[in-house]
């Protein structure tokens, strides 16, 4: 085959990564099966509450690997588990851990993508012979002749748009970087997995953080400080108004997010929503429903994809958390790596420590982190 | 594609006449060795006579000899054998897991471990041996032959220690068999592990030798086969099979096959030292297995390498198979001294006697290669990529 390449493909072992891989192989590429090892699920087993066994049927789980073998295996192709375990807790599990302590709500599958998928995997993959790397990510790239530069895309499955978690890309990875499923819609994509005879063609989609069991943030915060000695922070404090009335004590701000109603111990008249987190002076702000809703934001730490940096101010549509439907903004630089974004319309619990992304239509411009 | 095979420490080829010796007991010959029948008498002549062959490989008895699984199950009798609460062992950091592991539970169940250091070759000091011992030492086990490095112990100096003190002395040899001369009495151990799949021989067969009037618990209870020392009917083709490899083995010592192993271990070592910078050989200044070395790349992911080689048409590893997918690097690099970056650049190259001149030229002709294109793309090789800010920085 002429144009045939040795692409590598990050497996997770779950529907979409395999599908990938099938079609690559049919298209008569030479590929390579490839699963990162990031983290041990048997690590917090028996502490503060965290299950005796291990929870089955989620990223790094055996069962997960197990699935990304036997593919592998159907498809005649290598497979190599290659472990990223230390990079993993330094760059995804720690800073999770950290950003809650600090009173921010974080999004590991952000930090993933830049700093294990992206980097690290992507380094594994040219250093073992190949020049790309496929994932089963729903989203488009593609190299822009006019502005000479790679663009990342909203996938043809809207419903399945990954593109928000994937803002940090640089032009070096998106030019190394296949998404076969660009095009797809999932159905397809489970149908295209039958016809390729993996028997995975049915297996639900992973929801939860993989390195999270039940989805039970606050108990694997206190699990993983449990097991590194160190002392549970004691980040209790106060619930305050936005008039600054105390109404309540609360027993630590890693134990809310901005816009949550329930759990709040407080009984007045109305609902009461959390509004902010106040890090430094262990407050949480709370308040009626409408006060949660706000026309500003300030981001940093920002990634531009279509351009090259933002020049003047720019009109966009902005999204603020993976289920929010981006919204009209006009974005500008408000300091050193750092924009304010204005909404046309007040926006509800903008949430510090999760990513602003902004679109041109399908185009991701860039992102950056709420601050 | 054109493969080769340089990672006979994770395990050999049989050897084809060890098959052709085996088949019959897999047919025609298929018999219980208990049987009184002549199935059985069959079955249990070519037992014995298997027996005899592991014997004179280590020159001792053929009643001194218990077939076991393999290896694993060898060190595990050895020491679950002998030990009891409150008895102490004397065992080295750089053990095969099987020990290891073993001796973790052993201390669980009440036993006393002393771990030793190694020097920066790997080697055992004779004389840490000699201070480790209490009055309760009721074993030493120190390993023959390191199945990631190749360095050879002092075992006979540690022997006569075990000896003068009248302690127990168990060896793991199983990466010695058929690279050096086993000869238990020379040695001066009270037992030694031995395993097949090692040396040619089929998996799943491996022998124990006890010395006489060594008292061993059973670790499976059943019928009294290998003389009540271990329960269960004899994996006949098995057997025969690490019969046949052991005399084949012993037979390499005088036919020029161990001679011819490690003069291309030795070309293919040179090769890599001429041609690659930034590389050492780890424990290359220590006695050694003639099959296998052992080198460090500098700014190389292990890993990496094992995999980009693979793709290539080359098997080699980065150490023990079972560390594989693995994050801690290897125990026996790191207690020699080797920082955890350089223990995870390391690769393992280990020879078989079905390797040629033409396999070791193979090599050759990858490994500065992937090496070159490994480190092009490093992070840490001069800087090359630069990183990402990271989330909280």
């Amino acid at each position: 085959m002429p144009n045939s390449k040795t692409i590598a493909v990050a497996m997770s072992g779950g529907v979409d990564s395999s599908t990938v891989a099938a079609m690559l192989c049919e298209q008569g590429h030479k590929v390579v099966g490839l699963t990162m090892q990031l983290w041990n699920q048997r690590r917090l087993a028996g502490h503060q509450g965290m299950p005796d066994e291990p929870v089955q049927g989620r990223c790094c789980s055996l069962d997960d690997v197990y699935d990304a073998r036997r593919v592998s295996e159907t498809l005649g192709i290598p497979y190599y588990v290659v472990n990223q375990e230390e990079r993993f807790e330094q760059d995804v599990v720690r800073p999770f851990v950290q950003e809650y302590l600090s009173g921010r709500t974080p999004i590991p599958c952000s930090l993933c993508n830049n700093h294990l998928k992206f980097d690290q995997l992507l380094i594994t993959a040219r250093q073992i012979g190949a020049e790309l790397l496929a994932t089963g990510h729903y989203a488009r790239n593609e190299f822009d002749e006019r502005t000479g530069r790679w663009v990342l895309k909203r996938p043809a499955d809207r419903a399945k748009d990954q593109t928000y978690f994937l803002f940090g890309l640089t032009q070096e990875q998106l030019s190394r970087t296949l998404f076969p499923l660009g095009e797809m819609r999932k159905p397809e994509v489970r149908e295209e997995a039958k016809r390729a005879g993996l028997r995975l063609f049915s297996k639900p989609d992973s929801q939860e953080i993989c390195f999270v069991p039940g989805g039970d943030y606050k108990m694997f915060l206190d699990a993983y400080l449990e097991e590194q000695g160190e002392e549970v922070l004691d980040t209790a404090g106060e619930l305050v108004t936005t008039s600054g009335e105390v109404v309540g004590t609360h027993n630590g701000i890693h134990n809310f997010t901005v816009g949550q109603r329930k759990g709040l111990g407080v009984a007045t008249g109305s609902p009461l929503y959390v509004l902010e987190i106040r890090g430094d002076k262990r407050q949480v702000v709370v308040g009626r429903g409408d006060e949660l809703y706000s026309r500003t934001l300030r981001a940093k730490r920002l990634n531009w994809i279509a351009v090259d940096d933002l020049r003047e101010p720019m009109r966009a549509q902005a999204k603020i958390r993976h289920r929010h439907e981006a919204a009209e903004a006009v974005v500008e630089e408000s300091g050193e790596d750092e924009v304010l974004v204005t909404f046309d319309a007040p926006q509800r619990a903008i949430t510090p420590g999760q990513a602003v992304v902004f679109y041109d239509g399908d185009v991701v411009v860039g992102g950056g982190w709420i601050t | 594609m054109h493969r080769v095979y340089l990672d006979n420490n994770a395990t050999t080829p049989l050897l084809p006449e060890v098959f052709e010796a085996m088949r019959p007991y897999f047919f025609e010959r298929f018999g219980n060795a208990s049987s009184i029948h002549q199935q059985g008498q069959q079955a249990r002549a070519a037992v014995d006579q298997a027996r005899e062959q592991v014997a004179e490989l280590l020159n001792c008895r053929p009643a001194e000899i218990v077939f076991t699984s393999g290896g694993t199950e060898g060190d595990n009798l050895a020491l679950f054998g002998l030990m009891k609460p409150g008895d102490h062992v004397i065992t080295s950091a750089v053990e095969h897991h099987a020990v290891l592991n073993a001796c973790k539970r052993l201390e669980e169940m009440g036993c006393a471990v002393t771990y030793l250091p190694v020097d920066g070759r790997a080697l055992v000091d004779p004389d840490d041996v000699r201070r480790a011992l209490r009055p309760e030492t009721k074993l030493i086990s120190i390993i023959l032959a390191n199945n990631e490095t190749g360095v050879l112990q002092p075992i006979r100096e540690i022997a006569k220690i075990a000896a003068e003190a009248d302690v127990y002395f168990h060896t793991d040899a199983v990466q010695a068999a058929g690279k050096v001369p086993l000869d238990v009495k020379e040695i001066g151990c009270d037992l030694l592990t031995l395993t097949g799949h090692k040396m040619h021989g089929p998996i799943g067969a491996g022998a124990l030798y006890v010395r006489k009037g060594t008292l061993l618990q059973p670790l499976l209870y059943g019928g009294r086969h290998e003389r009540s020392r271990r329960a269960g009917t004899e994996n006949l083709p098995g057997i025969v099979g690490l019969g046949k490899a052991a005399e084949i083995a012993r037979e390499g010592f005088s036919d020029g096959s161990v001679e011819r192993m490690a003069a291309l271990r030795d070309l293919l070592e040179r090769g890599i030292v001429e041609s690659v910078e930034q590389i050492g050989v780890n424990s290359g200044d220590a006695p050694r297995v003639p099959n296998t070395t052992n080198i460090y790349f500098d700014c190389i992911e292990g890993e990496a390498m094992v995999i980009a080689l693979d793709l290539k048409g080359l098997s080699v590893s980065t150490g023990a198979a079972c560390s594989s997918g693995a994050i801690e690097p290897s125990h026996v690099l790191t207690a020699m001294g080797l920082s955890a970056d350089r223990a995870r650049a390391s690769i393992r190259f280990s020879l078989g006697k079905q390797n040629t001149a033409d396999d070791v030229e193979f090599a050759l002709s990858l490994v500065p290669e992937v090496v070159t294109r490994l480190r092009e793309i490093s992070p840490v090789w001069k800087g090359a990529v630069s990183r990402q800010p990271s989330a909280l920085s």
